[in-house]
């Protein structure tokens, strides 16, 4: 226990022990001793970017350079994004907008010769491999690994008890089917359970692999609204797919409805359809802002040293050890959210699919 | 601003990653391993089922032999009870026989005693007789040796007989 707080306080202070330099030394031109500002220094660390920021001693950037991938006007782009030099440099007429404003952070055209953004053109298609897809890619590994392992220990020895890795994960594996898929969907969750098996885990183990505060963590996927899309939008599309007949009834002719609801305005079902469409969107939302207020917060409190310390050094070392402790026990809980909202998203999922498969033996009688 | 602009790419991405990890898993993963664990509630379920029916069967065996020694001892207090009754009618006929034999025995034997009796005396009568006979012989033929004497007493029996 004590060596396991010793490694995590190494770990962070680590990370962060030169963040302020940092922050200040993005964009050449900036002065040195330009405030720290822990807003910037968050959204740094939480927003996707096109390269692996490790740690930055003094002027050196310590980075993973990631493969950068542009189709512009039907032409394919593929370079490295060390070309850009963090951000400093233009390369074949694309830069990194380093520009506080919309697109901060994305590849835009400058104007030849410059490194001025040249608003007036269009923006490349961008399918770089981003620090956030590395991760998902990371995950994505991570999961085929465990669970191959895992499927395999089943074919192995079936019809025993569990070992290893398959004891820890078997708990979840049916926690998911006893207490998710069957009490939400009911007779038909068979057919829905690689989908949420698959969910959970994905959304569990990228949730922990995000709270590593190392290469290849630390990235922040389930904290990015693209990739909280995906996975509403997965959701949404399984739920509409297997909806019955009388879920699609429910929603354009909702039984036991009065009719002037329904026409000449049909009220009621544009209510339902907001309905469906807000049900995937509050799933993104939640596993958006739960997990980037967690690295927010895990963030602000390390910010804090380097806020105190530019009033005085010894401010910011005493401040340093409060700091960590509460980072420590912010982390902690973090664990736990990882859980509850890998199973939140789950459940809820599994709450949809219900609906669009329960089957209305008596209609009239839910109204 | 940029929290909630994420890129096309890692959408793009994301969708491709998550897809593909669907279908690898619900491919090769999922189907086996919810195969496994339900085939081995089910055959728990079912160990579970044969104990209780072992068990119910041990009942019912315990039950059956308690009833198969009751009965037994039923069986056998009726079978005593029964020796014991046709020993002591054995012993009743036995004595009974014994008293029958006895009386027939003492009848006999008083029987044959009369007989023997009646024998001897008979016996004995004609010996009393013969000895009479013979003892009047005597006394007639010393009588009867002188010559007077025999017609005395020829002339007395005539008279006698006449007398009849």
């Amino acid at each position: 226990m004590k060596k396991g707080l010793l490694f995590i306080f190494l770990l962070l202070s680590g990370l962060f022990a030169y963040p302020a330099p940092a922050a200040a030394g993005t964009g050449s031109g900036e002065s040195h001793d330009e405030a720290f500002n822990a807003g910037h220094l968050i959204i740094d660390h939480i927003v996707d970017s096109h390269e692996w920021h490790i740690a930055t001693i003094g002027h050196t950037h310590i980075t993973i350079p990631l493969p950068v991938i542009l189709i512009d006007q039907g032409k394919l782009h593929v370079f490295s994004s060390s070309k850009f030099h963090h951000g400093h440099d233009a390369y074949k007429g694309f830069k990194i907008e380093t520009e506080r404003n919309a697109n901060k952070g994305k590849i835009v055209k400058v104007i030849p010769g410059t490194m001025q953004t040249d608003t007036s053109a269009s923006k490349p298609i961008d399918l770089s491999i981003t620090k956030n897809v590395v991760g998902i890619f990371v995950s994505f590994l991570v999961l085929l690994f465990i669970f191959f392992s895992v499927a395999k220990a089943y074919k192995r020895n079936p019809g025993h008890a569990p070992k290893g890795i398959q004891s820890v994960l078997e708990p979840l594996i049916l926690f998911i089917r006893d207490e998710v898929a069957k009490p939400s969907i009911g007779k038909h969750y068979e057919k829905f359970m690689p989908f949420l098996l698959t969910m959970f885990f994905f959304i569990f183990f990228t949730n922990l692999i995000g709270l590593i505060p190392v290469f290849p963590g630390g990235a922040n996927v389930t904290g990015n609204i693209g990739v909280t899309l995906v996975l509403a939008l997965f959701t949404f599309m399984m739920t509409s797919f297997s909806g019955n007949k009388s879920y699609w009834q429910h929603i354009f002719n909702a039984p036991g409805v009065p009719w002037w609801l329904k026409f000449p305005i049909p009220l009621f079902p544009i209510i339902e359809i907001i309905g469906v469409v807000v049900k995937p969107f509050v799933l993104m939302i939640r596993l958006f802002a739960n997990i980037t207020a967690g690295h927010i917060i895990v963030l602000g409190f390390i910010s804090l040293i380097f806020v105190f310390s530019q009033i005085s050094p010894m401010l910011g070392y005493g401040v340093s050890v409060v700091s960590v402790f509460f980072a420590i026990f912010i982390s902690v809980l973090e664990l736990l959210v990882a859980f509850i909202q890998a199973y939140v998203f789950t459940l809820l999922s599994a709450l949809y699919f219900g609906m669009a498969t329960e089957e209305h033996a008596h209609a009239e009688e839910h109204h | 601003m940029e929290l909630v602009n994420p890129g096309i790419g890692l959408i793009f991405w994301m969708a491709l990653a998550f897809g593909l990890l669907l279908f690898i898993l619900g491919k090769f993963v999922w189907p086996p391993v919810l195969r496994a664990l339900h085939e081995r509630e089910k055959s728990i379920e079912l160990a579970l089922h044969e104990a209780d029916k072992a068990r119910e069967e041990m009942k019912q065996l315990i039950f059956s032999n308690e009833q198969l020694m009751r009965q037994a001892e039923e069986e056998r207090d009726a079978l005593i009870r029964d020796a014991r009754r046709v020993r002591e009618s054995l012993i009743e006929e036995a004595r009974q026989r014994a008293n029958d034999e006895a009386n027939r025995i003492i009848d006999n034997a008083r029987e044959r005693i009369h007989f023997e009796k009646m024998e001897a005396i008979t016996e004995l009568k004609n010996q009393i007789a013969h000895l009479s006979i013979e003892i009047a012989e005597k006394v007639l033929q010393k009588e009867l040796s002188q010559p007077g004497r025999q017609k005395e007493f020829v002339q007395k029996s005539i008279d006698e007989m006449n007398l009849n």
